[in-house]
């Protein structure tokens, strides 16, 4: 080692969770319930200590369920709320996240994953949440879900939860692994210092409601996402969890439920394409891609480096975004591949649509499962990997 | 009285509520309040639960939120707490506050946060047909307690009470001009207001218990409260079974809001989100 | 370049924030850096593990997978971690508190020096341990340099304890080079 180096200046040592607090300050958060729960506990204390310093309101509630409602009032009277919580308090919230669903209610959940279901293990990572975060209410409605797989993603994907929130009435979950969480790695936004930050005030046309328009706080609009002005802000309207109108209020008439169950749903659903984020590495000329996401694209990334210097024709398409799912990306990317090859902590939760998106493809597509509290390693990738290809008809990757 | 329902209704009338419910004349009693009280409507926001009583947000003309059950002071709390100019009402029914939402209530109450709760107590779940909550006195009967409850109910008022509220009283629909000024004191009280209204269900909990008809609820409301002061001379065999109504208890104490401006008058450190 | 290290030893003794050090000042040289760790559910006591890769291209996979450092502060840690070492890793422990038994195969290079002892009677402090121990693997190591766990110190100690604690790693960084020059 050089005595007299230069030290790198740009460069801080951070958490995961870290970054996720600082990303919600940089997004304009200005409103946290939380109850304190390992393993997401340091966003909230992050959080308790920087936002009295920057006018912002940080609460610690009785409990989830507690949280998420007081969160909902606060955006409600427009304020950019977000909790943090895991695996046992994101299910205590589930029947407000199907409430802010409804209601349409722009908020950011960071779940750090730990390893369940109960209690399980509080400090050991799987991606055991992928299926509550899209199904965990009753009834039907769409959610966005994202998933980092480092230190420096978290910060940007926590502003990004935040915008799509925003922009999509919507609550959004920000679904992190545990091993990224308690990650620390190097972060730099000297790159990207200013990120877009989106408000949901950019959707109102002020000048319509200055001529006498009517606001109507649920209305059909053609991209499905009515504009949202805050309570408390002179438009004196209604927010409720039943089937509503329009106007907000209550309504069981068969045209209109259908109507409005559609649009929170398609309101999503058709945006997949501007909402899904996915990275591809050597998928081009790969004949097998690795699908993979969060902490286990890290063990993908790996396994793929140390096949494709053994010759092996590996790819690796990385889903940022979990929900609303881009199985035809996913279908486009990976067509006239001999196989897919996901793996996942957890028994097979987001293979599910995966393998849907793939079917009768012609696509060859492997699972790999593991559920003992610790990331997937690189070897256990490769081998796998190894073995299926070893098994298709046609030969190597 | 024409006049404040033509300011403080909607046009969605007709509502939802049986014929003989308490629920209309505690909303009555609030619409009076607020007009005595004279906030602008767009700064009121009426936060209810679920249950008869919580359909009230829907008929109001305010910043109206129907939350989910037991919910409602949780979202309270943080648009209080965002917007502190806000004038907040909550309205929740027995089973609403006192069972589902009991965590939020006793943390509400410690909290001091300034808004008023008002708890309409028909003593049953109305909505769902009547079943027994934990203000159903021991012994009355209701359809998950046919033989009679054998559950002892909460005393709403000592339980605000121990929790830290620091305005706390009782009113009933019978003394309706007593209960609307129970909410204007309330409101004006700074701090977390509890305003119990006792109220009458003679579909879900009268037919169960030998009072079916609504004037005879109304009439066993005027026979069986007493004031705090007349309470104050009574002995304990005297009050068995009966309603004290009027303010029960009122203090000064730090204000959650404030509390929370004081935190961040003193560690703001300027606009200053770099990172 | 790759380089792998794991610190263990008893939950209390600062083994977290050793590993931390060195990561940042890994990336004070411009190298990559991961640092993770493995929690009970203690606090304080039960058996506490940080770890550290550093390399001159990004991490992928985060966790170290054959240390090619192993410190060990307690016999509980060595018997737990010693046999995954690399085989021409580097084992250093405490010389009071670990009785190295062989398990981490012969051709480990082992460095035993009293870091506990050395902690609580010169620098009248305990709890310095950890940053002696980071003196210690650097000196013996130069992973990193100087400068980079200075920087890393000062911005891990506030004025009162920096002093203590650049005191803590000199001291073991020169115990490292005594220890290389027998």
């Amino acid at each position: 080692m050089p005595a007299n180096k230069q030290l790198r200046e740009n460069i801080r040592l951070m958490q995961g969770n870290e970054a996720c607090a600082l990303g919600a300050i940089k997004a304009g958060a200005s409103f946290f319930g939380g109850y304190p729960i390992t393993p997401s506990t340091e966003i909230a204390e992050y959080i308790a200590r920087e936002f009295p310093r920057l006018g912002r309101y940080f609460m610690q509630m009785e409990d989830e369920i507690a949280s998420i409602g007081a969160m909902i009032g606060a955006s409600m009277v427009g304020h950019k709320a977000f909790t943090a919580t895991s695996g046992p308090g994101f299910s205590l919230m589930q029947e407000l996240v199907g409430y802010a669903a409804v209601a349409e209610i722009p908020l950011v959940i960071i779940n750090v994953m730990r390893f369940g279901p109960s209690t399980g293990l509080p400090t050991m990572p799987q991606s055991g949440d992928i299926m509550q975060a899209r199904w965990g209410t009753h009834g039907d409605h769409s959610i966005i879900a994202l998933s980092p797989s480092s230190v420096q993603e978290a910060y940007y994907t926590t502003i990004r939860a935040f915008n799509l929130a925003e922009q999509y009435r919507t609550p959004v979950i920000v679904l992190l692994d545990e091993k990224i969480g308690h990650l620390r790695e190097g972060f730099d936004i000297s790159q990207d210092p200013e990120p877009e930050i989106i408000n949901r005030s950019d959707f109102v046309d002020q000048a319509a409601l200055a001529q006498g328009g009517k606001y109507l706080p649920f209305a059909n609009t053609p991209d499905g996402v009515p504009p949202m002005i805050p309570l408390g802000q002179g438009q004196r309207y209604h927010f409720t969890g039943l089937t509503h109108n329009q106007a907000g209020f209550y309504t069981s008439d068969a045209q209109q439920v259908e109507t409005f169950i559609h649009r929170l749903c398609h309101k999503i659903e058709d945006h997949v394409a501007e909402i899904a984020e996915l990275e591809q590495l050597q998928c081009a000329d790969a004949d097998c891609v690795i699908l993979a996401y969060g902490a286990v694209a890290r063990s993908a990334q790996e396994a793929m480096d140390d096949l494709r210097q053994a010759g092996h024709k590996v790819g690796l398409l990385r889903l940022k975004t979990i929900w609303p799912f881009p199985a035809a990306q996913i279908r486009e990317i990976c067509a006239g591949k001999k196989m897919v090859l996901m793996p996942e902590m957890n028994m097979g939760q987001l293979a599910v649509e995966a393998k849907a998106a793939l079917s009768g493809s012609g696509v060859a597509f492997h699972s790999l499962n593991q559920v003992n509290g610790r990331l997937i390693t690189p070897a256990v990738i490769k081998q796998a990997l190894l073995e299926n290809q070893a098994k298709l008809i046609g030969g190597a990757c | 009285m024409e006049a404040v329902y033509e300011k403080y209704f909607r046009d969605n009338l007709p509502h939802i509520w049986c014929p003989g419910c308490g629920n209309g004349i505690v909303m009555s009693a609030l619409a009076r309040a607020l007009d005595k009280l004279n906030y602008p409507q767009d700064d009121v926001l009426l936060i209810s639960g679920i249950g008869c009583s919580s359909r009230m947000s829907g008929y109001m003309d305010l910043n109206t939120v129907h939350t989910a059950h037991g919910r409602a002071l949780a979202f309270a709390t943080g648009a209080k707490v965002c917007e502190p100019r806000l004038k907040v009402f909550v309205v929740m029914g027995d089973g609403d506050a006192a069972a589902i939402g009991g965590n939020h209530f006793i943390h509400a109450c410690r909290r001091n946060i300034d808004m008023t709760a008002i708890v309409i107590n028909n003593s049953i779940y109305g909505m769902t047909g009547g079943q027994f909550s934990p203000l159903t006195p021991t012994g009355k009967r209701a359809t998950t307690a046919p033989y009679g409850s054998i559950d002892r109910a909460f005393n709403l008022v000592d339980l605000a009470k121990g929790a830290g509220a620091t305005y706390v009283a009782r009113g009933d629909v019978f003394h309706a001009a007593q209960l609307t000024s129970l909410i204007v004191e309330a409101s004006r009280h700074k701090g977390f207001a509890v305003v119990e209204a006792v109220a009458t269900c003679p579909i879900s909990y009268g037919r169960y218990n030998n009072i079916p008809e609504p004037a005879d609820m109304l009439f066993w409301l005027r026979d069986n409260t007493v004031t705090v002061q007349q309470a104050a001379k009574m002995s304990e065999d005297e009050l068995k079974d009966k309603i004290i109504i009027g303010k029960h208890f009122e203090t000064q104490a730090v204000e959650y809001c404030e509390e929370m401006a004081r935190l961040l008058a003193k560690e703001k450190a300027g606009d200053n989100n770099e990172i | 370049m790759k380089y792998e290290v794991r610190f263990s030893g008893t939950g209390g003794q600062g083994i977290i924030r050793c590993a931390v050090l060195l990561a940042e000042a890994a990336l004070y040289d411009g190298y990559f850096a991961a640092q993770s760790q493995v929690y009970g559910p203690e606090s304080r006591g039960g058996s506490s593990q940080g770890e550290v890769v550093i390399k001159d291209t990004p991490i992928y996979y985060p966790k170290v997978k054959v240390p090619d450092v192993l410190l060990c502060l307690s016999q509980e840690a060595y018997n737990k971690y010693a046999p995954d070492i690399a085989a021409d890793g580097l084992l250093i422990c405490d010389s009071d508190f670990v009785q190295p038994d062989g398990r981490e195969g012969e051709t480990v290079r082992v460095c035993r020096l009293p870091m506990l002892e050395v902690a609580r009677d010169e620098l009248k402090n305990e709890l310095s341990a950890n940053v002696l121990a980071l003196g210690v693997l650097v000196g013996l190591t130069d992973v990193v340099s100087d400068a980079a766990v200075h920087k890393a110190l000062a911005n891990n100690f506030n004025s009162k304890l920096l002093p203590l604690n650049l005191q803590a790693y000199q001291r073991g960084f020169q115990m490292a080079r005594g220890q290389a020059d027998k």
